[in-house]
Order: structure tokens, then C-alpha cells, then sequence
């Protein structure tokens, strides 16, 4: 057997691979891809609700807002040292990002308007995520599963946050369900473009599926959200904007409409409506941050130096 | 006899004084210099804002009329808000951001210290909360007043910076209001001015170690606990609220 | 930035346990950073931060070599020996 068949064999009987662990390039390099994009995804989706942090009609919505966001720093931050472990450090990672090269998930490109765009991000940007997630702790690199059982945790509660807005302002004034409505509008399709193209379109999800680095295909988890989703805007009282949402009792699945594909490349592309926007907030907090971490750096050095001295 | 007027309006001294110092520490969410300092800076800022809540939620009962936490925190104007002058000047960069921190805090751990002991046993009991969570900020500041204080040339001076403009707003942490002179005289609260030697030399003691000099001439900020603030207070009441005041009356 | 593995203890009587990693400039912060990274859900009591080049593993080509060996030891199992079932509390 040579060293790749060894290693799909061991894949075949769902052992997981582990840092030190023999793997192809190929594997290594697709998961560094892949980690890095998800752990950008959850920095960057920092963005669009922390620009309703200040905002925050109330107190409990602030400091679970507070918290929720919180919690996608810590996602990012376990993601990165989980592409760490595959030789690629922080820096460099970060690097890509700040440098353009590397992408993170288009949905963070639109533009938070209004507050019940929180509630929406929530409900189905959350809801979206955690479908992927929740099939990924199978993934077969085990920290990046690992990662993702402690996130999968931790999300638990961002989706329930996000339509606990929603059902609040559905049962509000009409101004608000107004609000409740523009916000699903705004956000639906986006939150379909998260699962990626079609699969038939994708150039990873074969190699990817078969690796077990990708578990399920991107239409599956696809229909999965809009089966799952469907009622949950219909308790709400609001509308999916897509005209050719039905229930299809043949397939017991929603039929829905098609993405606007174009639009899901240019936002690829780098051409969305914030992406300039989000890159420079995130260039703008590291290069601030750059005289901190000399200046705690160079205090490590000294006092790693006095101590030497001493001994 | 104290009216609970001025139990109510201490109250709310301390209750916007942790508002809105976690609203300005939560303006660092997503934007912190590393991850980690991002997730501890919105540590903070929860610790603060949860620290209001509970401020807020025992002004409302003490004032009796039915307000809530958030009639208090969103529907009131600037001249009604009671916090420290140090609270609500801009988030600054990180040398700014952990030296008020450290400021604000070793002056409301002892403060806090001192309330423990309070004849109004709530406020006690509030206080030992707020101090365990109090206590660890004083320590991450300290930790990052040692680094940046003698790490760089650059983030020394950016230091030194941050403590001539702060250190002129810690005056008004000693000037009890004539309303906390009832409150001190029936032993519900303590003497500001009597912990203020404590405070200057331990305060004193963790700037000299950071190589930090303490400004000799300044002005003496002072006013926000009887609703003279800065410029910058509007801006933050206007920003944070914003939906209450556009849509009053409505559950968000 | 130095990467540090961080170890927890999550319950009183338990074993610190690996639970991932940051990257602080030294311990101190790293302490300090893993108490706000890994114990927001009050998740521990205790915790340890190690730099990570400081921890030396085993090479998963030395598996057989290093782990193989215990394998067929089952002496060292009590199900390795034999007692009819009349013998009570041993």
C-alpha cells in the first residue's frame, strides 16, 4: 500500500487525521484554505452586528449582543490555531486576509441598516452556519472537528437570540414587523449564497467529500435550511421573498427559486457592497494594534532577559 | 431620615458610571489589537453593562414609579446621567482604554471596599458582586500598564500621553456631592475623600513601576455626578438611544 | 506573539485537560488570555498555560514501537483471571 492509500484507508474507516499524521499536500493545503476561510468568516462577521453594539435597544439586547459577537472572535480564534496546527501561523493567515488574497463568507459583505438585520443575522445567517458547522465536527482533520464541537456549543444560543428579535419585533408595532419584514428581504438569499454553489459547479466538493473534510454537499445542506426555515418565517407572520417557494409533496421538500448567481461572484470577487468597508476595519484594527504587540513583546524579551541574568 | 432621593440618585451615579464606561469599552468589539485582547475588552465591557443592570433594576425599586432598567438607562438626558467624567470620554487607543480602566477601577474597588459595610444592606450586597468582577479588571490593567509603560519608546509614550490627559478627571472621584454629604453622614456610603490616600499610593506605586510620571498642572474636571458632562455624552446617549427615543412606548 | 497550549480544570477532583490554544507574549498574558477565552462559560477553576514548543510529542510513526507492546499485556486486566462466580467482593 503506498503512504495516500494508507491514508484514504484510514479516512474510509473514519479515523481521524491528527496533527503530526502523514497526509497529502493536497489534503493539507485544502484544509488551510478552508480553516482560514471560516476562521476570516467568523472575524470579519464581527462586523456587520457590532455596528449595532451602541445601538442596542436594551439592555438584555446589548449584553447578549456583546456576548454573541464575542463568541465569533473566539470561533475565529479557534479556527486559526487549528490552521496552526497544520504549519500555517496566525500571521500569515492573517496576512491573506488583510492582503486581499483570501476569501470569507460573502454574506458579512451586506451592509446592517436596520436593528432588526441583528434579528436576521440571527435567525438565518446563524441558522445557516450552524447547519455546515454541525456537519464539519465530523470533518476528518480532528482539531478542525474539535474546533467545531466547542463552537456548535457555543452557537447554540446566537440562532435562538437572533429570532427571539424577530419574534419581538413581528409581535410589535407595525413599523417594527415593517423592520422584521425589510430584514428577511435583505437577507434571504444571501443566507442561501452561504452554502455555495452548486455542487455540479463546485471544483472541491468532490476531492473534499471524499477526504470527509466536507461531510455533506453544499444543495443538501441547502434544502435542509430552506425546509427548516419555511415555518419558522411563517410563525413569524412574514414572507420569504421568493415567488417560487412552495411545498413540493413529491419530493417532501420546498421547490425554491434560483440564486442570483452573478450577484454571488461579483460579492466573491470582492466586489459586494461592503467588502472594501470590512477589510479596512479589520486592516485599520491591526495595523492600531501593531505597537502593542511590539511593545508587549519587547517587555517579554526584557524580562526573559533579567531572568537569565539572575540565574 | 435620608430621602430615597438621594439613595435613588446615588444609585444611578453608580449604575451610569458602569453603563457607560462598558458602553465605551464595548466600542472596541471587533476592532481589539489581537483576538484575544478583543475578546477580554468585550469581558469588560459585559461585566460593566451587567454591573448597570443591576444599578438600574434597584433605582427603579427604590424609586418606586414603575420605571424599568431601560427607562433609566435610554430616557434620560444627558443632565440626568450621573457618572464620572472619565467614563464617557472617548475610547482612545489601547494605552487610554486600560490606564482609565486601571483608574477608574482601583478607585471603585475601594470605594466598593468601603460600601460593603453599608447600613442599606443591598448596596452591600451589590457591591461584593461588582468587586470580585472589579478585582480581575485591576489586574488586566495593571498587566498591560507594566507592558506598555516599559515595553517601546512608542507605547511608553503613548502611555504617558493617556495619563496627562486621564489624570485630571481623577479629581472629581474625591468631591462628594452635596446630596452623598447626607449619605455619608448616616453612614449609608463612605467618605470618598477619606480613601483617596489609599488610592493615591497605590495608584502612585503601580505608575512609578510602569515608569509613568503623574502631570503636575491641570485642570481639575469635575461636575458629572449633578449632570454637567462633556461634549461627548451627548453623542453617546444619542447614538445608544436612538431606537427608543425614534419609536417611543415599543418592546424591542 | 508566542502560541501557548492552555489545560483546564473544569471541576473540582478532575484533571486539567487540553482545550486548545492562544497566542499571548508571555505566560502572564497568556493566563490571563485564556481566562477570557476559555472560561467565559464557566468552564474551569483552575488552569495551566504551556508555551506549545515547549511540549515534545510522539512521532505517530514510532505508534507501533511506542504503543503496540501494551497490547497483548491483558495480564495486567482483572478480566485476565479466572474465579467462579461464587466468589463474592473481589
Amino acid at each position: 500500500m503506498t503512504k495516500e492509500e494508507r491514508f484514504q484507508n484510514r479516512i474510509d474507516q473514519d479515523l481521524k487525521i491528527e496533527p503530526k499524521d502523514w497526509m497529502p499536500e493536497a489534503y493539507r493545503r485544502t484544509l488551510v484554505r478552508q480553516i482560514s476561510q471560516h476562521a476570516h468568516s467568523e472575524v470579519v462577521g464581527m462586523l456587520p452586528e457590532g455596528n449595532w453594539l451602541t445601538r442596542a435597544p436594551s439592555l438584555r439586547r446589548k449584553v447578549a449582543l456583546l456576548a454573541k459577537v464575542q463568541d465569533e472572535a473566539g470561533h475565529g480564534l479557534y479556527l486559526y490555531s487549528a490552521t496552526e496546527t497544520l504549519g500555517t501561523p496566525r500571521d500569515e493567515t492573517i496576512d491573506d486576509l488583510l492582503a486581499g488574497r483570501a476569501k470569507y463568507s460573502s454574506i458579512f459583505n451586506y451592509p446592517t441598516t436596520s436593528w432588526a438585520d441583528i434579528g436576521a443575522i440571527g435567525w438565518l445567517v446563524d441558522g445557516a452556519a450552524i447547519l455546515n458547522q454541525v456537519s464539519l465536527t465530523r470533518t476528518s482533520y480532528g482539531p478542525y472537528a474539535r474546533a467545531m464541537v466547542r463552537i456548535c456549543k457555543e452557537e447554540s444560543f446566537h440562532q435562538r437570540q437572533g429570532y427571539e428579535i424577530m419574534l419581538t419585533l413581528c409581535r410589535g408595532s407595525a413599523a417594527q414587523k415593517a423592520m422584521a419584514q425589510d430584514a428577511l428581504n435583505r437577507w434571504w438569499w444571501p443566507a442561501l449564497m452561504m452554502f455555495g454553489p452548486h455542487d455540479t459547479e463546485s471544483t472541491h466538493t468532490e476531492q473534499s467529500m471524499k477526504w470527509k473534510i466536507k461531510r455533506e454537499r453544499n444543495d443538501d445542506l441547502r434544502q435542509r435550511f430552506v425546509d427548516m426555515t419555511v415555518p419558522q418565517a411563517d410563525y413569524l407572520g412574514i414572507t420569504i421573498p421568493d415567488p417560487h417557494l412552495r411545498w413540493n409533496p413529491d419530493r417532501h421538500h420546498y421547490d425554491f427559486g434560483e440564486i442570483d448567481w452573478e450577484e454571488f461572484w461579483k460579492v466573491v470577487k470582492g466586489f459586494g457592497p461592503c467588502n472594501r468597508e470590512r477589510l479596512e476595519a479589520r486592516r485599520k484594527a491591526h495595523v492600531e494594534g501593531a505597537w502593542i504587540r511590539d511593545a508587549a513583546e519587547a517587555y517579554a524579551r526584557r524580562q526573559s532577559e533579567m531572568k537569565k541574568a539572575i540565574a | 431620615m435620608i430621602a430615597n432621593q438621594q439613595v435613588f440618585q446615588f444609585v444611578l451615579h453608580l449604575a451610569d458610571d458602569s453603563l457607560i464606561l462598558g458602553h465605551r469599552l464595548s466600542e472596541w468589539c471587533g476592532h481589539g489589537p489581537t483576538i484575544e485582547q478583543d475578546i477580554a475588552l468585550t469581558n469588560l465591557a459585559l461585566d460593566l453593562v451587567g454591573q448597570s443592570r443591576l444599578y438600574y433594576q434597584y433605582a427603579a425599586e427604590i424609586e418606586g414609579k414603575g420605571r424599568t432598567e431601560d427607562d433609566l438607562a435610554y430616557l434620560r438626558d444627558v443632565i440626568e446621567f450621573r457618572n464620572h467624567l472619565i467614563t464617557e470620554l472617548p475610547r482612545g487607543d489601547f494605552a487610554f482604554t486600560v490606564l482609565r480602566q486601571y483608574l477608574w477601577c482601583s478607585f471603585r474597588t475601594e470605594f466598593y471596599q468601603h460600601l460593603l459595610t453599608s447600613s442599606e444592606i443591598k448596596l452591600g450586597e451589590l457591591a461584593a458582586k461588582c468587586l470580585k468582577e472589579l478585582q480581575y479588571h485591576q489586574r488586566f490593567s495593571i498587566t498591560w500598564i507594566n507592558r506598555l509603560g516599559l515595553g517601546t519608546k512608542v507605547s511608553h509614550e503613548k502611555m504617558q500621553t493617556a495619563l496627562d490627559e486621564l489624570w485630571p478627571y481623577t479629581f472629581e472621584f474625591f468631591q462628594p456631592t452635596a446630596a452623598e454629604e447626607k449619605l455619608i453622614n448616616a453612614s449609608l456610603i463612605p467618605d470618598c475623600r477619606d480613601i483617596r490616600k489609599t488610592w493615591d499610593q497605590s495608584c502612585q506605586s503601580v505608575l512609578r513601576e510602569a515608569s509613568l510620571v503623574v502631570p503636575q498642572e491641570h485642570w481639575d474636571f469635575q461636575g458629572g455626578k449633578e449632570g454637567m458632562h462633556t461634549e461627548h455624552l451627548g453623542y453617546i446617549l444619542a447614538e445608544m438611544q436612538f431606537l427608543q427615543r425614534t419609536y417611543p412606548g415599543l418592546v424591542w | 506573539m508566542e502560541l501557548f497550549e492552555v489545560f483546564i480544570r473544569s471541576r473540582n477532583g478532575l484533571h486539567h485537560k487540553h482545550v486548545g490554544s492562544l497566542h499571548a507574549p508571555d505566560h502572564e498574558v497568556a493566563l490571563e488570555n485564556a481566562r477570557d477565552v476559555y472560561t467565559r462559560r464557566n468552564e474551569g477553576i483552575s488552569i495551566w498555560v504551556v508555551r506549545s514548543k515547549d511540549i515534545l510529542a510522539s512521532n505517530p510513526s514510532e505508534q507501533e514501537a511506542l504503543f503496540e507492546p501494551a497490547r497483548d499485556k491483558i495480564y495486567r486486566h482483572p478480566t485476565f483471571y479466572n474465579l467462579p462466580d461464587d466468589v463474592k467482593n473481589i
